[in-house]
């Protein structure tokens, strides 16, 4: 199954990614805003990031969680390559999203070809027909 | 969609619906045939129904679709009915452009342009993830968030006239540090003094024409051949976590019902989230100061360095494009204070304004419009009657046509290279991915962009700057 497409947008970049499950799907996000930046099949899985979200809604959660590669980036250099353990749970009145990112720190044979500012909620879609869909929007 | 025609360049959208003011645009047919291909005008629409809106909804020349707020988007709100939005500023608070000029012409520098460029590659960190060269404490940072480039001038980088020929003074006296998140100020930290990637370059340019000697000569250009170097970046990750942090915050406190777009979350200007959210952005609108105050220094440096001297490397000037601020204007028939939203437009002040720096006061503001890499960029002065048309701005750049992802199938960043060095045009570049990214044929004509500002009279055209050597993140 498809993990992910990158859709045409005049400014920013645009992406779907799917899973059989809310979890997949969200794990497949995270990969495809990766994809925006650098080549995460590249990148071996080294060194581990626990994440930890919470969130009003499953949109909020999702744009948190993306945020989070952007800032494990920025601060910690680290490139993800890929997502374990991804788990959503109820918690008081929204959501709380666990998962373990694996990747790289980043070293002089990687290319880094994007820079990805930040996640938006703009035409942000989490949709179930037969698995799910996220849309996501990101600045660039 | 009822679309008017004013006149060439000017087109209107009636308030209806929930629309509380009208939608005005200011493009020629060709330029609206491109913002007709987005969302642009329903973003302009939708900017129309917020809260304590005043006048219209404008679009510049160059507007293209953003998230909530089209880019090219300027909205001014009362202050006591009207609201501040992350979404009308944008993720990157601050990005801007600053003009240096040099006393060096295109002869002196020609042979040594190769040089001059791979320097500044060096000395200036670029893409993402590099780190700045600065290892700041916290409490560092906090001083640069609340002081802007007065910072970067107290600690040697630069001088102090370049103060005075920055929008603001290079600080925004409402900025508080305490309103900015820790992992804000976490992202803030390895990356000042950076360039960052995307659509943000560094340029040796020279003068290609000049289309008003006497204000040229009042910003400090002499004659074309004159070498010029432009800046423009914004407040890096720092800016990105602010919007991104008080986009929750709204969302948290005032809820995302009966939104349209859920960017387009905002709180009152006056409400407790309203003022965090402005003290905050300022703080980040005072990062982008000192980064760009830091990289215009270190190139200074460089030029002394190869060519023996930064004499006369005087500032023109420096320009927010993504910025909210508290502006005088007309309103109702009279003159009110008013929170002006400009996401990706310049401010655009004529003669006489008090912001507007003395020693250009009686001409009108340097107004800058970079082009995309390798094509042309405007320098303009700003027109009192730009108050009337647009609260006082026009155009930020060259604005995309076609996306990132069509841009990396149509071109090769090797052959842009090729073809920038046929024309004489040197480059550094981080990425050939990235290259191709920002092809110049992803943009809109920028000579367009600036014909119709200068013919609807959001600024005047003073001078077409052309690319020497670019540096892309």
């Amino acid at each position: 199954m498809e993990r992910y497409r990158i859709l045409p947008h005049t400014a920013d970049g645009k992406f779907q990614a799917y899973g059989k499950t809310l979890e997949e799907a969200f794990g497949n996000a995270a990969l495809a805003t990766a994809s925006l930046m650098w080549d995460w099949a590249a990148v071996e899985a080294k060194v581990r990031h626990f994440v930890h979200v919470t969130g009003a809604d499953r949109e909020q959660i999702l744009v948190k969680f993306l945020g989070e590669v952007i800032y494990l980036f920025e601060t910690r250099q680290f490139l993800l390559a890929k997502v374990d353990g991804l788990r959503i749970r109820p918690q008081f009145e929204g959501l709380n999203l666990e998962a373990v990112l694996g990747g790289e720190t980043l070293a002089p044979r990687h290319e880094i070809y994007g820079d990805v500012k930040a996640v938006t909620y703009h035409d942000l879609k989490i949709e179930e027909c037969d698995g799910f869909t996220v849309q996501v929007v990101v600045d660039m | 969609m009822d679309l008017r025609k004013i006149d060439d360049n000017t087109w209107e959208i009636p308030a209806e619906g929930g629309m509380k003011v009208p939608a005005r645009i200011y493009a020629s047919a060709r330029l609206l045939e491109d913002i007709h291909r987005d969302q642009t005008l329903v973003q302009a629409r939708n900017v129309a129904c917020l809260p304590g809106i005043e006048r219209r909804s404008f679009v510049m020349p160059d507007a293209h679709q953003g998230y909530g707020f089209p880019i090219g988007g300027v909205a001014a709100f009362d202050l006591d009915g009207g609201i501040i939005s992350p979404g009308g500023v944008g993720y990157d608070i601050n990005c801007g452009v600053r003009l240096l000029r040099t006393a060096f012409n295109e002869a002196d520098v020609a042979s040594k342009k190769r040089e001059l460029l791979a320097e500044i590659f060096r000395e200036v960190p670029a893409g993402v993830g590099k780190g700045g060269v600065t290892k700041l404490s916290r409490a560092v940072l906090g001083d640069i968030l609340v002081k802007g480039a007065e910072w970067a001038v107290e600690n040697g980088y630069g001088r102090k006239e370049d103060l005075e020929r920055t929008e603001e003074g290079g600080r925004m006296k409402d900025a508080s540090a305490e309103d900015v998140s820790e992992r804000a100020m976490e992202r803030g930290v390895p990356q000042l003094g950076t360039l960052g990637s995307g659509n943000h370059f560094l340029e040796i340019q020279k003068v290609h024409e000049i289309y008003d000697a006497a204000t040229a000569r009042a910003f400090g250009l002499e004659s074309p051949g004159q070498v010029l170097v432009m800046i423009h970046c914004g407040s890096r990750g720092l800016g990105h976590q602010v919007a991104t942090d008080f986009i929750e915050t709204m969302e948290d406190a005032f809820g995302v019902a009966g939104l349209p777009d859920r960017e387009l979350v905002h709180a009152p200007f006056n409400s407790v989230e309203g003022q965090r959210y402005y003290r905050a952005m300022c703080a980040a609108v005072n990062y982008a100061f000192a980064n760009r105050q830091m990289i215009a220094h270190w190139v200074r440096d460089v030029f002394a360095r190869v060519l023996g001297t930064s004499k006369g490397m005087d500032q023109i000037y420096d320009v927010c494009h993504n910025v909210a601020k508290v502006e005088e204007h007309e309103a109702g028939g009279r003159s009110k204070r008013l929170i002006v939203h400009r996401k990706g437009a310049t401010r655009s002040f004529g003669p006489g304004r008090p912001e507007v720096p003395a020693v250009y006061r009686a001409i009108g503001q340097p107004v800058i419009i970079p082009g995309s890499m390798g094509t042309a960029s405007y320098l303009l002065a700003g027109t009192k009657e730009a108050e009337a048309l647009s609260f006082g701005s026009t155009a930020h750049g060259a604005g995309r046509v076609m996306s990132r992802h069509e841009a990396l199938r149509r071109f090769r960043g090797e052959k842009i290279r090729d073809d920038l060095a046929r024309r004489g045009i040197e480059l550094k570049s981080t990425s050939m991915k990235g290259l191709a990214e920002e092809a110049s044929e992803a943009y809109k004509d920028v000579d367009e962009v600036v014909r119709v500002s200068n013919e609807v009279g959001l600024g005047r055209v003073v001078a077409r700057l052309i690319p020497l050597g670019v540096m892309k993140g």
